[in-house]
């Protein structure tokens, strides 16, 4: 019993000195002088376009990576092809990459030196330093959840309805939106969720195809050091504070659902 | 994706293998490189102990909250990597109300990589504890082991293996991570400098081909981690 205690008091106080006071800190450094100050700081023009920015470079990201996760957890799990294990194996790849590396490898493709950069230049487009390549960098680190989450589902599924499906004539198409989708949704769900954390706090891959600049290219997380490097701490904390309520609200989102998904499993 | 990728590996090679070999070798490239595996191993080391400890009290263990506690394991993964260093120079930094300060030091970076690896031993040895049968333990006791006997004989080899592939994965994550770093260690070359900042650096200052050549030395490690955890766990299921 004893001992039971011990372990309880250990396990709690490593994750109250590691978790939950520091960004509980951060949380009442930001309102310690009342919220004015934080509210200017992200309501600024700066603040409020890194804002959008983060939340459009999110939004494309995910719509992306859950079409391609479906279409790609669909292949894994009920197609035989060779090279499956191969594309199995490259869905992982992201998560065992560092992201500073995603964006080298970015500049080195679509850079003004890189392989496409003649090339982009001379059609005038745009990849490094701006939207495109932020894109690309978020899309890149968050690919895995949706596919890793979704083809678990569909191995447990089976074929069975659909085949039961189509034997009463109902078309593939028809198949994946009446039979297929709604089975899966809680496992895609959760994927998207996971997607939607990843994207939103991306930092080492965006912070070097973005150039960091102020009021073009600065998402939330690269406002975090940019504020921080300029010394305006207020600023660096808000928008960390702001963060952390996306970060949270993700957190519930996401427990939410595996209960949902819990209860529907059995 | 292999693409870019490709041309990380091409730009590291373009210069042939000696220049690749002297830009990995360089000092300051090396220092980096051995902070990084060095502090990884601790930190790795660390996480199997806690996590295991964490993932032990929340499915044995009874007391109010647990949910709470339970779901606070994923903030990490939540958590943007920059917010996390930014949260724990708040309290571990300069202006720390507890007076301790590790920034700018090897205990702060391994602050940083606790924070950001905590869940990858805890959610692997979670669902094998949950699996596990108490009966065995319950004999184990009754035939006279000692509590910290049934564990090392009864309980440990059967979470050997979900400890195993946790310490790997967070591991890997270490190896590479960034964002929660960049704050708290100052990046001071040749101390608290680690393998993902430096290659940030050198990016910076236009020396892309250094950057190449240890991305890619990092892209291997991380590769032949993965592909022998997925043996370890093949060989583990037979």
């Amino acid at each position: 019993m004893r001992s039971r205690l011990g372990l309880r008091a250990v396990a709690l106080g490593y994750l109250a000195l590691l978790l939950l006071l520091p960004v509980g800190l951060v949380l009442y450094r930001t309102f310690e002088h009342g919220i004015a100050a934080p509210l200017d700081s992200l309501t600024s023009s700066d603040g409020a376009h890194a804002f959008w920015l983060t939340l459009e470079i999110t939004a494309i990201a995910v719509v992306c990576n859950t079409v391609f996760g479906v279409i790609t957890a669909l292949l894994l799990a009920r197609k035989r092809f060779p090279g499956r294990a191969f594309l199995s194996g490259l869905v992982d790849l992201p998560l065992a990459v560092s992201p500073v590396v995603v964006g080298l490898a970015l500049l080195l493709v679509y850079g003004r030196t890189g392989w496409f950069g003649s090339w982009l230049a001379d059609h005038g487009i745009r990849v490094i330093f701006s939207l495109p390549g932020m894109v690309l960098a978020t899309i890149f680190v968050s690919l895995p959840f949706v596919v890793r989450e979704t083809v678990p589902v569909l191995e447990e599924l089976g074929t069975d309805q659909e085949e039961a499906a189509s034997t009463l004539g109902a078309s593939s198409w028809q198949t994946f939106w009446r039979v297929t989708l709604p089975a899966i949704r809680w496992g895609v769900g959760y994927g998207v969720v996971l997607t939607t954390a990843r994207a939103l706090g991306e930092f080492g891959a965006v912070s070097i195809v973005s150039g960091r600049l102020v009021g073009q290219t600065e998402t939330l997380t690269l406002r975090v050091q940019n504020e921080f490097d300029r010394f305006d701490l207020t600023g660096a904390y808000a928008a960390s504070a702001l963060l952390a309520v996306m970060a949270i609200s993700v957190l519930l989102l996401m427990t939410a659902l595996e209960r949902r998904r819990r209860r529907t499993a059995t | 994706m292999l693409l870019p990728l490709a041309a990380v590996v091409d730009k590291a090679f373009a210069g042939g293998f000696s220049q690749f070999w002297d830009a990995i070798t360089s000092p300051q490239a090396r220092a980096a490189l051995e902070l990084t595996v060095s502090v990884s191993v601790v930190v790795t080391l660390i996480n199997v102990v806690m996590g295991t400890v964490i993932a032990w009290v929340l499915v044995r263990d009874e007391f109010r909250g647990k949910a709470f506690v339970n779901s606070l394991i994923d903030l990490p993964f939540a958590l943007p990597t920059i917010v996390a260093g930014l949260t724990l120079l708040a309290l571990y930094g300069p202006h720390s109300p507890l007076h301790v300060d590790v920034a700018y030091t090897r205990v702060g970076v391994a602050l940083a990589l606790l924070f950001v690896t905590l869940p990858f031993v805890v959610r692997a040895v979670q669902p094998v504890l949950l699996d596990l049968e108490r009966e065995v333990e319950e004999a184990a006791w009754s035939l006279g082991a000692s509590p910290a006997l049934t564990f090392r004989r009864v309980v440990l080899p059967s979470l050997r293996g979900a400890m195993v592939a946790g310490a790997g994965l967070g591991f890997a994550r270490a190896l590479g991570e960034f964002g929660s770093v960049v704050l708290i260690s100052g990046n001071l070359p040749f101390k608290t400098e680690v393998s993902s900042v430096f290659v940030f650096g050198q990016i910076e200052n236009d020396n892309v081909s250094a950057a190449a050549a240890v991305s890619v030395l990092l892209l291997l490690i991380s590769f032949a981690l993965l592909l022998l955890l997925s043996l370890v766990s093949r060989r583990d299921k037979h």
